[in-house]
């Protein structure tokens, strides 16, 4: 429906896009283009709060546009370019399959700001990456897992093996490590973002299999209710998921987009925007922690003085003695991964029970 | 593994294959009249949000289950007016009542985004579910389920041993001929669609309600497809479409379960296994010319104007 009438939009302005720019004043219109529903309560939930924050931020000034349920594949180029038409001025690609054509409508539309998010490529002078940070939070998880753990195995329901994924898992087993030397991690990978039976599934099999503490990064609340059904702790993703499992809700890592939406509206607004590409983390904001529930104190403080460690950058998950998974020897003592490397990972660090797939 | 450890994956497979067996155990009444209604996926979900809703404002779950089958029986009966009545194309009718289901389902639910639900908990029948071993698997699981077994066996006998069903198929075969001898055809598709409806309704309540008691825009994420394809995939056969639900259901669980347990074969192939089983059989099935031929409803997705 939402959809429908977006399409009947974009074809009206399509139409009409002098008269909105005639005059100079025209408003600047933000669009957002959302791998999920945004009622997901998760991932795509959290882009279209801070789509919200930019309207709530510049009233009048700014008008707003999203489509939601557009797939990670070459049919993500007809809703961008429809979009670049339809005189959006920025466009806001969230999720990292819409990475190459994000770059192939900023080619045709040089006029028009895109901002891809978790992504790498750049091709264009029009087109910015930004992604957060949010393997910082999962150490934290990692390490309250270890603690919370009985029988030293988590259970990981993963989406698709790219490296923000990869990266998240990594760092959830050092986090469990440095606690547990030998705590395990078993992953399960359900090849999708947003499937909530099937992640209900998921969540069941490794129960089933186990694990007493569950964790996620797929963007449903399914697995929470599974875990609060079965009675074991887990952990939440994207969103504060504490109400779909009071008793079960040990944390969860938040992402505020909302500060650097405003930024880059208003960035374009002022006629200032560049390109870019930021990889915030804790330290700015954009990866926040839910409160610690369920969980003894002094578990709940170790989390907390990791978390303001690492938002001081004192602390850096990924920093050597650190073994990938086959034995050989990633970053040596207090080495720390380089950049590139961690953008493009796809390796296991050693721990992990599972086969990376290829 | 222990026998709880494979108690609770069967029940798993048995939660999983439900809301499969009773949308594709409605159509296949539907689509033995003679129609074919590709808006499962949207009738499904709007018995997803139907259901929710109605726990929610009454706060029992049972109610949710009955009005998801009310809200889906009433929405296919736009699709019946649409094909019936006014004699449009069945395969676009019906993707647009999928993509109209969707996005409606969506409004109606924006509130309810980030609201807990209320889980129609499982219903231990008495007796029967103490019993070691087959209690826990088969008498005690949630209401639902119980249904759709009890509805399997009821289309069964309905199609195959009583008058009225011997009708629904006739009309599905020939219409002109059903109409001749005077057979309300027009009326029979209408019941049926209703059925197909109320059907989708409660397998979309058994996602909010029972799997994951949440409402999500787009929760039902395809199985209303899959439904379409076990109808196919059973040649038309209720037996079959439980043997389908529940090796789709099995196959679906089982790969987690290597996963979990570190079998070393790829994901994206396990993944893909419940599709690469569906497609298989359908090529077995195809390869019998003669028991699709009378298997298939000869008059499907045929348009019948009855002349006067």
């Amino acid at each position: 429906m939402k959809k429908t009438l977006l399409a009947l939009a974009a074809a009206a302005a399509v139409m009409l896009p002098a008269a909105a720019l005639a005059d100079g004043h025209g408003k600047t219109k933000a669009c957002f283009i959302y791998i999920g529903p945004t009622g997901d309560f998760g991932w795509t939930y959290q882009h279209d709060e801070g789509r919200k924050a930019v309207e709530a931020e510049f009233g009048d000034k700014v008008e707003t546009a999203y489509l939601e349920n557009v797939p990670e594949s070459a049919e993500a180029q007809r809703p961008i370019e429809a979009f670049a038409r339809s005189g959006c001025n920025i466009i806001f690609t969230t999720s990292f399959n819409y990475m190459d054509p994000t770059n192939k409508a900023a080619g045709k539309f040089p006029d028009v700001k895109f901002e891809h998010a978790t992504g790498y490529k750049r091709e264009h002078p029009n087109v910015s990456t930004y992604s957060s940070k949010f393997y910082q939070g999962r150490y934290i998880q990692g390490q309250i897992a270890a603690k919370m753990s009985t029988k030293g195995v988590a259970g990981y329901i993963a989406s698709f093996p790219i490296p923000e994924v990869v990266r998240g898992i990594n760092s959830f087993i050092l986090g469990a490590q440095s606690v547990n030397p030998d705590f395990k991690l078993k992953v399960v990978w359900v090849s999708t973002w947003f499937d909530p039976p099937k992640e209900a599934d998921a969540a069941k099999a490794l129960i089933d299999q186990g694990v007493d503490i569950l964790t996620q990064h797929t963007d449903s609340t399914a697995a929470m209710q599974v875990a609060s059904e079965r009675g074991i702790k887990a952990f939440g993703q994207a969103s504060d998921m504490i109400k779909f499992g009071p008793k079960t809700q040990l944390t969860s890592i938040i992402d505020d987009w909302a500060p650097y939406y405003i930024e880059r509206v208003k960035a374009v607004m002022d006629g200032t925007w560049e390109q870019q590409d930021v990889w915030h983390g804790m330290d700015h904001g954009s990866v926040k922690m839910a409160p610690y529930t369920n969980m003894p104190e002094d578990v709940a403080k170790m989390a907390a003085e990791t978390e303001a460690k690492i938002k001081a950058n004192e602390f850096e998950p990924f920093t050597g003695p650190i073994t990938k998974q086959d034995g050989t020897v990633w970053l040596k003592e207090g080495e720390k991964a380089d950049i590139g490397t961690m953008l493009s990972m796809n390796f296991y660090v050693k721990g992990v029970d599972d086969q990376l797939p290829k | 593994m222990d026998i709880a450890v494979l108690i609770s994956i069967i029940v798993s497979v048995a939660v999983s294959a439900t809301p499969l067996l009773l949308a594709a155990t409605g159509e296949l009444v539907v689509e033995r009249s003679g129609v074919l209604n590709l808006g499962v996926e949207g009738m499904m979900i709007m018995g997803a949000v139907a259901g929710f809703s109605v726990a929610q404002a009454t706060g029992n779950p049972y109610w949710g289950a009955l009005g998801a089958i009310v809200v889906g029986a009433l929405f296919s009966q736009l699709f019946a007016f649409l094909v019936l009545t006014l004699v449009t194309n069945q395969v676009a009718t019906g993707l647009a009542l999928t993509i109209l289901g969707l996005g409606l389902s969506g409004m109606i639910g924006e509130g309810f985004v980030g609201q807990p639900g209320i889980k129609l908990e499982k219903l231990d029948i008495p007796l029967l579910s103490d019993l070691p071993v087959v209690g826990p698997l088969l008498f005690s699981l949630d209401a639902i389920f119980y249904a759709s077994i009890a509805l399997v066996l009821a289309v069964w006998w309905f199609l195959f041993r009583t008058k009225t069903g011997l009708m629904v198929r006739g009309v599905g075969d020939s219409h002109t001929s059903a109409h001749a001898l005077g057979i309300p055809v027009i009326r029979i598709r209408y019941l049926a669609i209703a059925f197909g409806g109320a059907c989708a309704g409660l397998a979309g309540a058994h996602l909010s309600l029972v799997q994951v008691p949440q409402w999500t825009e787009g929760m039902t994420s395809g199985r209303g497809w899959i439904a379409l394809a076990l109808v196919v995939f059973a040649s038309w056969r209720p037996g079959r479409v439980l043997i389908g639900a529940y090796l789709f259901g099995a196959v679906t669980i089982a790969q987690f379960h290597a996963q979990a347990s570190g079998v070393p074969i790829p994901p994206q192939f396990l993944a893909s296994l419940p599709y690469l089983a569906t497609i298989i059989v359908l090529v077995l099935i195809a390869r019998n010319r003669r028991l699709t031929m009378i298997n298939t409803p000869a008059a499907l997705g045929q348009p019948f104007v009855p002349d006067r």
